[in-house]
This record gives C-alpha cells, structure tokens and sequence, in this order.
C-alpha cells in the first residue's frame, strides 16, 4: 500500500520526475483490441498503467502549447499555455463491475473539474448499468476529448463553445452494445441534472450552454428538478466507419419556486450527428460532428440571445510519413485540416426580417508527428472569422501555435 | 539524413513561424476605415483610462446576475453602438411623451424611455395611453471629445432664432434643465437657470456624464449614485455599478478620436464645394473648434463634425410628435456627418440614417429633409447627376 501511494505521488506530480522511477513498477494495462471500439469506448479505452498487483490502473495526459496569435493587427504576444493535465484512476471491483474517475486541471489549477467519476455495472452485454459523475453523449467530441487523441491543438469550437465540452453531469443511465460481423451497434440513455438559466443570461451576450457549467452547484442539486435526458444511437461497420445520432433535452429555467409557478417549463434541446472513417485508398482519417440547439427564449427577452443554433467541424488527417524518424518505430506524420463554423444566431431580426448573423467560421491547416501513438506533436496554423449579430465586416484572428500532448 | 528532414523541416518551420509570425496574422484594418480607437497623444495614463472604459464599455455585458433591468433595452453599451458606429432597427430605442416643451409628463408611466425588454418572469414596458412616442437609431459615438469641448459662445454664434440672414435656417439651442449631479461647464450660458444641451436626436443631454449615467440606467437597467431610480419599480436601490466605471466610461467616450476623412480627390473635393454651394453648411457646419480642457489632445483643437449642434425645424415628414426640453417636436438637432461613409460597416452592411434610421441611403435623407432643410434640399435636386454623386461621395469620404 505505501508502495502504491508513493507510486500515486509520483504520477500525480510533474512528468521529469519519471527518470526516478522505478519503471518496472508499472505494467501498461492491455487493452482489448480484439473488439470494434465506439466512441463511447473512449472513457475506458485509454493507456493506463496499472502498479504492482493492484486492481487499479492509472493513466492521464497532459497537454501544453505555445502560441502567437493576432486579431486585426494587435496581438498578445508569445503565449505559453498549459492547457490541461488530467489523470484518470480506474478500478476493476469486480470482473464485471469497474470504476474510472477524471480529474481535470485547466490552465494551471485554475479550474479543477471531476470530468467522469462513474461505477460501471454489466449485467449483459446489452445492459449496462453507468452512475456518478457521467459525460453526457451529445456529439461524439465530449466523450472522445482526450488531447492526445486529436492533431489540433484548440479543441473543436462547436464542440466545446456551442456545445459545452467537456460537459458531465451527475446522474445515471444504460447502455449496450451488439455486435453481429463487421457491424458494432451501441446504444447509451442518461437522466442528468441539466442545464440552467445562465445559458441565456451570461457575459458571452450570447445562447451559451458553457455558461452552465460556472454553476459550482449543478453536482449536488438540480436547478430546476428536471432531468436531462441524453440519449444516443451509434453503429460502426468495420470497414466504413462510425455513424452516432444523439439528443440531449431538458428544461433549463426555474418555472416555480417554493410552490409558485414563475414561468412555464422553457426547453433546451439539441440533436448532434457524429461521424467518423478512414477512406480506404488514401488512408485519410475524416472526423466530423455538427449539432443544432434549440432554446425556448421567452419572446420579451432579447433576440442577441438566439433560440437557434448550428455549427460543428470537420477534421481531415492525411498520414504522408510512416517511419523511423529519431529512433521512434513507425512513427507517423500527417497533414491536417480542420473547418470549423457555428452560427451562434440561427434566425431573423424581428425588426428588420434581416438575417441575424453571430458567425465563426476557421480553417486550421496544420502538421502533426506521431512519434508513438501515444504522444502528438503539433503544428497549427489558425484562421478564424468572427461577425458580430448585425453582420458587420468579420474580425479576423490568426497565427501559428505549437505543441504537444500526450498520454502518460 | 532522410529520417530527419520531416522533423527538421517541422523544427525549422516552427521556429520560422515563432520568429516571423506577425507577417502571417491579419494586419490592421487602416485607422481611417475604424471610427474606434483613441485621439492622438494621449498620455499613457490617459490611455490606460481609455481602455477601462473601452473595457467597460464594448465588452461588459448586463445579465440578470449583474443587475440587467429587470426592464432594459440592450445588454451593453457595445451592443448598440457596435465599433462605435451607428446602430440597427435591433438597436433602436423608443421614447414617449407629449408634443408640447412642458417637460416629460409620463414620467410616473415610466417614461420618457420605453425598455421594451425584460429578463424572464418580468413584463415589458408598454407606451402608455395618450403617449405620443420617437424611435431613436443610436449615433456613432465618435469625436464626442471635441463636440463636449466647444464652448457655449460659439455653439450660440451659429444661432439665427429669427433668421436674421435670410437663409431661411434658424437653428436654435436646447435650452435643458440640469440633473442635480451635472455641473455646468466653465463659462457655460444660462437662461433661466435652463443650459444649453448638446447630445441626443434632441440635444437634451447637457453632458458625456449625464448620456453615460442615463443610459445605463435607462437602456441597460443599471442604477448609479448619478441615476439611482430603478426604471422597473421607480424607487432608488442600491447603485448597481461604480461611480469609477462610469467616469471611465465617461473618459473613453471624451477621447474617442474624431473620423478620419479618406480619399480626398478632385471628385470629393468638388463635392464639398458643391455641398457648401447648396446649403448644407448652414446647418452641417464644416469646422468648429474646442475651448480649453484639462484633456490635452482636446484642447484649443480645431475639429470638422458638419454640424451646428443646434436645433432646426425639419418640417411635418420629421415630426413625430414627440419632444425633449425646449425642442418642438419637428425639431431635431444637426447630426454631425463625420464618419457617415463608415456607417455601414456598423449598421450590418446597409445605411439607416435619420433619427430613427428610415432612411435607406444618403439620397433618401436629404430627399426627407424639411422645414428649414427644404431650401437647401431643393438646390440639391436641382443639381445634375453627376454633380449630385460628386456630392454623395464627398459626404461618403467623411
Ligand atoms: C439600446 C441601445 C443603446 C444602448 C444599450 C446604449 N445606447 Fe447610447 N445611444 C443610443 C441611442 C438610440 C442614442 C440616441 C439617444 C438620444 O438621442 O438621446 C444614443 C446616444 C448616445 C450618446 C450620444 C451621442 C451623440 O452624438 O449625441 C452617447 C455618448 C451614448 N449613447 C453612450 C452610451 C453609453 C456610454 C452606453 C452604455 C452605458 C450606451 N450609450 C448604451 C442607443 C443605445
Ligand atoms: C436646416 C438645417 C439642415 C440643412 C440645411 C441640411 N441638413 Fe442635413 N440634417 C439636418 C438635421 C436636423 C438632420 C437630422 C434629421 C433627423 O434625424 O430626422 C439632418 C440629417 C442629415 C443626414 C443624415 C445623417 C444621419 O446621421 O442620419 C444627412 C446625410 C444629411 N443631413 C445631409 C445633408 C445634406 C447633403 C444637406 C444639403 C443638401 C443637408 N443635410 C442640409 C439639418 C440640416
């Protein structure tokens, strides 16, 4: 148990200290590769290290970048960003029942967020019992969001902007997997705590569901007492690819008070469809997800508020290297490109019948080097449009970043 | 050698890119194009000011959390006066009263500003009964500095309350009572114990002060030591902001720099000839100057805004029925028209000009031009074509 502590210790302080190591305490965990994995496998399927003989495994990554981006002529300089490092401790209880917490600090230890903290229960491969701390399977982004998993440094703004990634929530559900030849089919149903009114009442001045998550109470009460409801449908073909459609609704406001109505039940919905494949004659892995918000905003709020919302992104990975390079076997080296557009105000001016506008839309060409599958280098160039409600000319943001991250 | 070069080629990239990166970022739009931005030579305690009240004003955004409303129209100063530009029909306010200058008599109906939005649970304002009611496009709020800074003589030698030069424009001030918090300004004329008002559609806001404070209070929702009667249940509560804030803002709006004129060839110059030729001038006065101020980059400046800051009977197209301290209510204050070429680019790529933006182009804002307009505006119809766009786009070079 001291053993294990101290090994804890190690992991959870700075990677340098690995050369002190005693390495041949850990053992990498291996993965069951002999299935075909979904999207919603990503929370288990991980590198973890597992230490001495204990039944728990940990893993985690880290992910740090410099960039150097400018917006119409100004600029803040050189940046050097810790992004995130995040480790995960997972538990198998028993064969059947297992445990897997994520723990997130963002951009130093400014926020520190419990991401996943979830027991596991498997009665049959079709029933599967999920509670605690869960991420909600909207999209395929939020579920599979790991950094080392991606060859952009900035994650998907769709993914993480409109919709709220990583966005976990307290609360339980089922899911299940069949699988029959090439085909994997899989299906996942949470009753969460939700959504609140911040997301038509923030600084953004904008339908923001992120917004919910400043909410410091949302793991122990629920705003309103409803439940929000995700559900999600996915199938794999081994050969095409993976196709989800996924839905998350709930009510967001607080309709009643002490035994008084204030309002009627005003609804937050939003439908996400995910995709992913590689083309089998040039080896380019495509990865894509657009999703639409609807948002009941009462008509005497304001309309800088939108009820609508649609955007997503589109990343494209062409491997061109695959060797030794520095000694690192079969390491990988692809040309990227991700296209990223949200329209944060899908709808009308009631004043005018002119379109509302409220638009981002960027191109991020960039190069990544795989030295192991494990570990990403990344090269990003960014070039973003932003253009406000009335659809003046777009302020333009652009610039270089660099980084890496990686899994450990 | 050949296992190296993708990743030397990388480091070499990435380190080209640390070095040189500007040259790949968007480049500034030219100052001429933004009507943001501060006035030449600012100190650089002026300019830290400058950005609090930028700050404060383009990006602090009212939600319910902050003291938005309850009643409001917008949830940001920026959100109306987007880049500093003129606004939308999304922006428009609305204000109600009676058309005689007995001063506001709805004031108990919540009026003169109707706050036509509310945050959730809350219902929204309604024009009472026997309201009359004006629909106000937000201005560009540039160059304001120098129009703060003119002294009350010189706005008062452009007066011609009986027309004594027959030029068939009067042009008189807004004579406005002062809110308890306003203090006159050095060498500022009274009559009646009443000054003279220079911001607004009507003139009727003596000072950069009190625009801030009461558009916070009446546009945003948001009480201050200077405004402190929420517009919801008319009674006084806490301030909802800090008296700092609002002189931050205050010192931004001041120091805003005036519109820079662009492409000045032979056209535009014509143009401005046949301008001044026309009339125009006689309201849209090409040049004033500042008195001194303790603003140094303000001070003793000669500045062009194109206008008399006064008021002019506009004719019955213009009158609304509505009207603000001594204005009738065909009375409109002389907007001042530079930066009018840039107007687009904050009013969503099409002009919405006039006080309430039903102008759709600058043809269609003189062709409405009225009352003492008319003389000037007939002369304008009369010119050629050609000379006419001259006209235009010296007015579109502003
Ligand atoms: C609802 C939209 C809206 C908001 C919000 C708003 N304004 Fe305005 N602003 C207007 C309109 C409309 C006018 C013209 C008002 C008038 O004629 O009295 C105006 C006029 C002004 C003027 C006078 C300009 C001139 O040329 O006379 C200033 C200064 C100003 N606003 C500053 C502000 C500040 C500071 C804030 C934030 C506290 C703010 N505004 C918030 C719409 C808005
Ligand atoms: C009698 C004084 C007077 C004269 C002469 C005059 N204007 Fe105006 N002008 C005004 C006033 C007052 C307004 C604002 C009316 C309103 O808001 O409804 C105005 C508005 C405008 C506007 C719209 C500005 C805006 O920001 O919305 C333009 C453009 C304009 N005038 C151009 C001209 C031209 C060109 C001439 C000469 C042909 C001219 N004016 C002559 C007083 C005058």
């Amino acid at each position: 148990m001291k053993k294990f502590l101290t090994s804890v210790f190690v992991v959870a302080i700075s990677t340098p200290l690995w050369s002190q190591v005693d390495s041949t305490l850990f053992r990498r965990v291996n993965k069951d590769t002999s299935k075909l994995l979904l999207n919603m496998d990503a929370v288990y399927n991980r590198p973890f290290l597992s230490v001495g003989k204990t039944p728990v495994a940990l893993g985690g990554y880290v992910e740090a970048n410099w960039q150097h981006l400018g917006t119409d002529g100004l600029t803040e300089g050189h940046q050097f960003q810790m992004k995130r490092l995040t480790l995960f401790v997972a538990s198998s209880i028993s064969r059947r029942i297992k445990f897997l917490s994520e723990i997130e600090f963002e951009g130093g230890t400014k926020e520190i967020n419990i991401e996943f903290a979830s027991i596991d229960f498997e009665f049959h491969p079709l029933l599967n019992f999920r509670g605690g701390v869960v991420m909600n399977p909207i999209g395929a982004f939020n579920q599979n969001h790991d950094g080392p998993k991606w060859e952009f440094i900035d994650r998907p703004t769709s993914a993480t902007q409109m919709l709220p990634a990583t966005w976990s929530n307290v609360g339980f559900g089922i899911y299940g997997k069949k699988y029959r030849k090439n085909w994997a089919y899989a299906y996942e149903l949470y009753l969460t705590n939700g959504f609140d009114d911040q997301i038509i009442s923030n600084a953004q001045n904008k339908t923001y569901l992120p917004a919910t998550k400043l909410n410091r109470d949302r793991f122990e009460e629920s705003f309103n007492g409803e439940p929000l409801i995700t559900a999600k449908i996915a199938l794999r073909n081994k050969k095409v690819g993976e196709l989800g459609v996924s839905y998350m609704g709930g009510v967001y406001n607080k309709f009643q008070m002490d035994g008084f109505t204030l309002d009627k039940k005003r609804r937050v919905d939003v439908w996400a469809l995910d995709f992913n494949t590689v083309l089998s004659f040039s080896k380019t892995y495509l990865v894509g997800e657009w999703a639409f918000v609807n948002v009941d905003v009462p008509d005497t709020y304001t309309q800088q508020y939108g009820n609508r919302q649609s955007g997503g992104f589109l990343d494209v990975v062409q491997p061109v290297i695959k060797k030794d390079i520095f000694g690192f076997q079969k390491s990988v080296v692809n040309v990227v490109c991700r296209f990223e557009y949200v329209d944060w105000n899908v709808g009308k001016f009631k004043e005018t019948d002119g379109n509302m506008s409220e638009d981002f839309v960027s191109v991020v060409p960039g190069i990544s080097w795989r030295p192991t599958p494990l570990t990403v280098l990344r090269l990003n160039y960014r070039y973003n449009w932003t253009t406000d409600i009335l659809g003046n000319p777009p302020s333009k943001t652009a610039g270089f970043q660099f980084g890496f991250s990686s899994y450990f | 050698m050949k296992k190296i070069c993708p990743i030397l080629l990388i480091s070499i990239v990435s380190l080209f890119c640390m070095l040189s990166c500007e040259t790949f970022e968007p480049v500034a739009v030219d100052d001429s194009a933004l009507l943001d931005g501060p006035v030449a030579d600012l100190s650089a305690a002026e300019h830290i000011q400058f950005l609090k009240g930028d700050a404060s004003f383009n990006n602090q955004v009212f939600s319910s959390s902050n003291g938005l409303g309850p009643l409001f129209v917008s949830t940001s100063c920026g959100s109306c006066h987007l880049g500093d530009g003129k606004g939308h029909p999304f922006t428009t306010l609305t204000r109600f009263g009676q058309t005689n200058e007995t001063g506001n008599q709805f004031l108990k109906l919540g009026g003169p500003q109707l706050q036509h939005r509310s945050i959730p649970g809350f219902t929204p304002e309604q024009i009472p009964a026997g309201a009359t009611f004006s629909k106000f496009m937000p201005p560009a709020n540039t160059g304001l500095g120098f129009l703060d800074a003119v002294s009350d003589s010189d706005i008062l030698l452009f007066a011609d309350p009986d027309d004594l030069n027959g030029d068939g424009i009067s042009g008189v001030p807004n004579w406005v009572e002062l809110k308890a918090y306003v203090m006159p300004r050095d060498g500022s004329v009274a009559q009646n114990g009443k000054y003279i008002g220079r911001f607004g559609k009507k003139a009727a806001t003596y000072n950069l002060l009190q625009q801030t404070a009461q558009a916070y209070n009446q546009d945003i929702g948001i009480t201050s030591t200077f405004e402190p009667t929420d517009t919801y249940s008319g009674v006084e509560i806490d301030p909802e902001i800090s008296n700092q804030e609002i002189q931050d803002v205050v010192f931004y709006l001041k120091t805003l720099k005036a519109p820079i004129p662009r492409q000045a060839d032979s056209d535009v110059l014509s143009g401005k000839q046949l301008f001044l030729n026309v009339g125009c001038g006689g309201c849209h006065r090409p040049e004033m100057k500042t008195a001194s101020t303790t603003i140094q980059s303000l001070s003793n400046k000669v500045f062009y805004p194109y206008t008399d800051l006064l008021l002019h009977d506009m004719g019955s197209g213009l009158d609304d029925g509505y009207t603000e301290g001594s204005a009738k209510t065909s009375e409109w204050r002389t907007p001042p028209l530079w930066g009018l070429g840039l107007s687009k680019n904050s009013q969503g790529g099409e002009y919405f000009l006039l006080h309430d933006g039903r102008a759709k182009s600058i043809e269609e804002a003189i062709s409405l031009h009225g009352g003492e307009g008319t003389k000037s505006k007939e002369s304008f119809e009369l010119l050629s074509t050609e000379e006419r766009r001259k006209l235009i786009s010296f007015l579109e070079s502003l």
